[in-house]
């Protein structure tokens, strides 16, 4: 059975519908890009996937031992984490904090799980470094490890080269790809079409019309096609 | 020197300090969280609907002003922090709303049934921190003293789950932390802090003891428990000063504790400024 199986989802805020006949399944190993246009509810989804909100209609089953907290989760920054003053240490030790349940202090088995991702990810030598002066690359690993933390089988990543420069932009998916190839199910948001086509294994389109297949089937089918060209055409001009 | 010695065989001294550092101590723990989360307006709003409820205890002429004062602040707390996420009033306008609207019923109830000769008196003293501070009784210092260390324990104890939640209530959520519960908790805490802590700097001036030492310490440290532990102290030794001052140049207890505050906060801005050049 898959890790993720959502069966006909509809999403939206309060009674506004933004999207509908959503299904799709994430199996361990999968590499899952969520695209579509802007406002066509692709964090709405995530969200959803979280259990941070309840869809409209549909159901969403996790299986094959995925509980249902243990999902890592790789945010969009908020303006409350762009001043904050934590060291990357402290940041990603409390992605560990699902796991202490009713236990007010971390262990060591945590402590060390923290520092193992940390240098996972890179960042070992940042550890004593207050967050709000790294770079976004740097951000952008301190949180991921922090979800490493949290999960060994799902991540959830939304945007997360949002503000990159193209050096570390492509830093950042290998990074993501490698996790991936360690077997973590990836499913990430992506607004790059280009990436997403790139690295994905399969992709999930939604808006008007709804795609949920390989990423070669993506690629041959008229809704695939028709919103690369789109996608491109609008870089170009831009 | 001999003065200070002299004043502090008093036992009415002695209160007003245990109680003032340890009401500085619990305030300054909680702050960290509330201006991290936005919150720093809290204290003020909070403060005004405690006003609001003593102004209708003292017309009911509830002999314990507290079983009023306590119930009606905390509920308070608990609306303003739990719809700050996705409420139709965003939590600054919440908290701006609450507070004048609490402020001003406070005053006219008071001035329509008062019976006191003295009403501006009274205001004024509600307002901004009475001298009961320097009435306090031994039985209000235990109290005091039992709900500080609850505070204290409470804190100490979820600690780690306040930084989760702070930081990222999403990323908390999603991995299985009860942040609602969390958020309660916070909640209610911060009400029966700032209903103690009305008694020492009155309502207006309450987001001072709230707010100062986390902003100072911001700008100094920069981890999480560093900066918590530097503001429950620089909040304790600003109290203290600030009480000693007082007594002994004879200045209003709230603002001269304020002042103080405002003090080290400029203190630390700089030191900061300095730190920042060199340092990073």
């Amino acid at each position: 059975m898959a890790f993720i199986t959502a069966t006909d989802l509809s999403l939206g805020y309060d009674a506004q519908v933004v999207a509908t006949e959503i299904s799709f399944s994430v199996s361990k190993g999968d590499y899952l890009c969520i695209v579509g246009e802007n406002g066509s509810g692709k964090t709405t989804l995530m969200k959803t996937l979280l259990h941070l909100k309840e869809p409209i209609s549909g159901k969403i089953e996790t299986g094959d031992d995925l509980k249902k907290d243990e999902i890592g989760y790789l945010p969009q920054q908020t303006i409350v984490q762009k001043d904050f003053p934590a060291s990357v240490n402290e940041i990603v030790l409390s992605g560990c904090q699902g796991r202490c349940g009713m236990r007010p202090f971390y262990n060591r088995k945590e402590k060390s799980l923290a520092k193992e991702n940390m240098e996972r990810m890179g960042i070992t030598d940042l550890a004593n470094r207050c967050y709000r002066d790294l770079s976004g690359g740097q951000q952008q690993r301190a949180l991921l490890a922090r979800a490493l933390c949290a999960t060994k089988k799902v991540l959830l990543l939304d945007e997360p080269v949002a503000g990159l420069d193209p050096v570390v932009t492509a830093q950042m998916y290998d990074l993501i790809g490698g996790l991936n190839k360690e077997g973590i199910s990836i499913i990430m948001i992506s607004h790059d079409i280009t990436a997403a086509v790139r690295y994905a294994s399969h992709i999930l389109h939604i808006g008007d019309k709804v795609f949920f297949g390989t990423k070669e089937d993506y690629l041959n089918s008229n809704i695939g096609s028709s919103f690369i060209k789109q996608q491109k055409g609008g870089k170009d001009n831009g | 020197m001999d003065k200070l010695i002299m004043y502090m065989q008093y036992p009415f001294v002695r209160y007003a300090l245990i109680v003032g550092v340890l009401i500085a101590l619990c305030s300054s723990l909680l702050g960290v969280t509330l201006v991290l989360k936005r919150f720093s307006f809290i204290g003020d709003g909070l403060s005004h609907v405690a006003f609001g409820a003593t102004s209708i205890a003292a017309v009911l002429q509830l002999t314990n002003e507290m079983m009023l004062i306590l119930p009606v602040t905390v509920i308070s707390a608990v609306l303003l922090l739990r719809t700050g996420q996705n409420a139709k009033i965003k939590g600054d306008a919440a908290i701006a709303m609450i507070s004048v609207a609490a402020l001003a019923f406070g005053y006219l109830i008071m001035n329509i049934f008062s019976t006191s000769s003295n009403l501006t008196g009274d205001v004024c003293s509600t307002l901004f921190g009475s001298t009961s501070i320097l009435t306090l009784t031994p039985g209000e210092v235990w109290l005091c003293a039992v709900l500080s260390i609850a505070v204290v324990m409470i804190f100490v104890l979820f600690y780690n789950k306040i930084f989760a939640v702070t930081f990222d209530e999403d990323f908390s959520r999603a991995t299985g932390t009860r942040t609602d519960a969390y958020n309660l908790m916070i909640a209610v805490v911060i009400a029966v802090i700032i209903v103690l802590a009305m008694n020492l700097v009155g309502s207006l001036l309450i987001s001072a003891l709230v707010i100062f030492p986390a902003l100072s310490a911001m700008r100094i440290f920069n981890n999480f428990k560093a900066v918590t532990i530097c503001s429950a102290i620089l909040s304790v030794i600003c109290a203290a000063f600030g009480i000693i001052i007082s007594i002994l140049a004879g200045t209003p207890v709230g603002s001269t504790i304020v002042a103080v505050d405002a003090a080290v906060f400029l203190i630390c801005y700089i030191t900061g400024c300095f730190k920042g050049g060199v340092g990073r």
